[in-house]
């Protein structure tokens, strides 16, 4: 049972939403971190097989196992995919020393367009200096459609988020997010660890929503920025990426209110009032 | 003996003029100088597309303005705005 304590708030949801992931530096302890190293330099962690509960997977004694089931973690994945999902699969990824090239940008898996999502979780067992690269990704990306290394020709963008971390450190991942490993520039390997897991139950308010309500309000005047800068749900979800194109950065935002809507059930939830408009189409004739 | 090779440079502009910003980017060079890989970069090499030109690259493909497929006008993927651009230069043979 997850505590409520250790859920994700209404605004790291709301941000996960907008920027299809979360960011926790230095979550796992160094004795964990050591214990995995350990592991991979044994030989590697056993997978079960997919679509395993994920309760099944990893049984003591085993570090990745002591990783996944810290409270924190435990919450992060309760409040995205719900109790006890499925293991999809797992992956320990290395990038060699003084390699020549990145990996190219890409989405995992294949084009995947339901609103229902998996996450992936990447942990990072030991430090990643810059210049060892980590695992790079485009923040809002998750909700364009295309197929896993169509993109690879995307070199850079602005706004891009390198994950350079301490050990310990943790993405967590909607399934779509554009991402590559960085080129590793070191005399060492970096290793990143990552698992996928499917929801069994619906996303419907997984979270702890005690803030909901307080959170995300009525309508907002639009296109004024000070009357949008409270941290509340409408403006987290309306804050643009540097790498948008003018068009398709409101069309994110739209893909973000629809999110938000299955993610609540409140259909009535907009920003800037982008979906409202569209949905405005009286059908009441004036008397003649 | 000298001979021409080709660099090429892909920048991803805020929407369909030249002249806007510049969003992401992208260069692959046939002098064999320099090796571009992906995230090797948090700073685009241009402001805007007509600062390449101004440096010196030409423009071989604009991206075209094909509307939207009927179901798909809200759905996003690729960058829109896609601009190459090569310069010639020249090598050592």
């Amino acid at each position: 049972m997850v505590d409520k304590k250790d859920l994700l708030t209404t605004a790291q949801m709301a941000e996960f939403v907008a920027r299809g992931f979360l960011r926790f530096d230095e979550l796992v302890p160094d004795d964990i971190n050591q214990a995995v190293m350990a592991a991979f330099d044994k030989g590697g962690i056993e997978a079960a097989p997919a679509g395993t509960p994920f309760s099944q997977c990893y049984p003591e004694p085993s570090p990745i196992g002591a990783m996944l089931r810290m409270p924190a973690i435990q919450g992060i994945i309760h409040s995205l995919v719900g109790p006890d999902p499925l293991f999809d699969h797992h992956a320990i990824h290395v990038r060699q020393p003084n390699e020549g090239k990145a990996q190219g940008m890409h989405g995992d898996s294949i084009i995947d367009t339901r609103m229902h999502f998996d996450i992936q979780l990447m942990y990072f067992p030991h430090d990643v200096p810059l210049e060892m690269g980590g695992t790079l990704v485009v923040p809002g990306s998750q909700y364009r459609r295309i197929n896993e290394m169509d993109i690879a020709r995307y070199q850079n963008f602005a706004g891009q988020v390198p994950m350079v971390c301490k050990a310990g450190s943790l993405l967590a991942l909607h399934h779509g997010i554009w991402h590559c490993g960085r080129q590793n520039k070191t005399d060492r390997k970096r290793y990143m660890y990552k698992i996928r897991l499917n929801p069994v139950v619906r996303q419907y308010r997984l979270w702890n929503t005690d803030d909901l309500e307080s959170m995300t309000g009525g309508q907002k005047r639009i296109f004024t920025q000070e009357q949008n800068a409270a941290a509340d749900v409408q403006t987290i979800l309306g804050r643009g990426e540097p790498w948008y194109e003018d068009g398709g950065g409101r069309l994110e935002i739209v893909n973000r209110v629809k999110m938000w809507r299955f993610l609540t059930g409140d259909d009535r939830f907009d920003v800037h009032y982008w979906l409202t408009r569209l949905e405005n189409m009286p059908e009441r004739r004036l008397a003649a | 003996m000298s001979q021409q090779r080709q660099k090429v440079l892909v920048l991803y502009l805020a929407n369909s003029a030249l002249d806007s910003n510049v969003k992401g980017w992208t260069l692959y060079d046939g002098t064999g100088q320099e090796a571009h890989t992906t995230g090797d970069s948090d700073r685009p090499p241009y402001a805007n597309g007509l600062d390449a030109l101004l440096d010196g690259w030409r423009v071989i493909q604009f991206p075209q303005l094909i509307p939207p497929y009927p179901g798909l006008e809200y759905a996003t993927s690729f960058q829109m705005n896609e601009f190459i651009f090569e310069k010639l230069e020249m090598i050592d043979g």
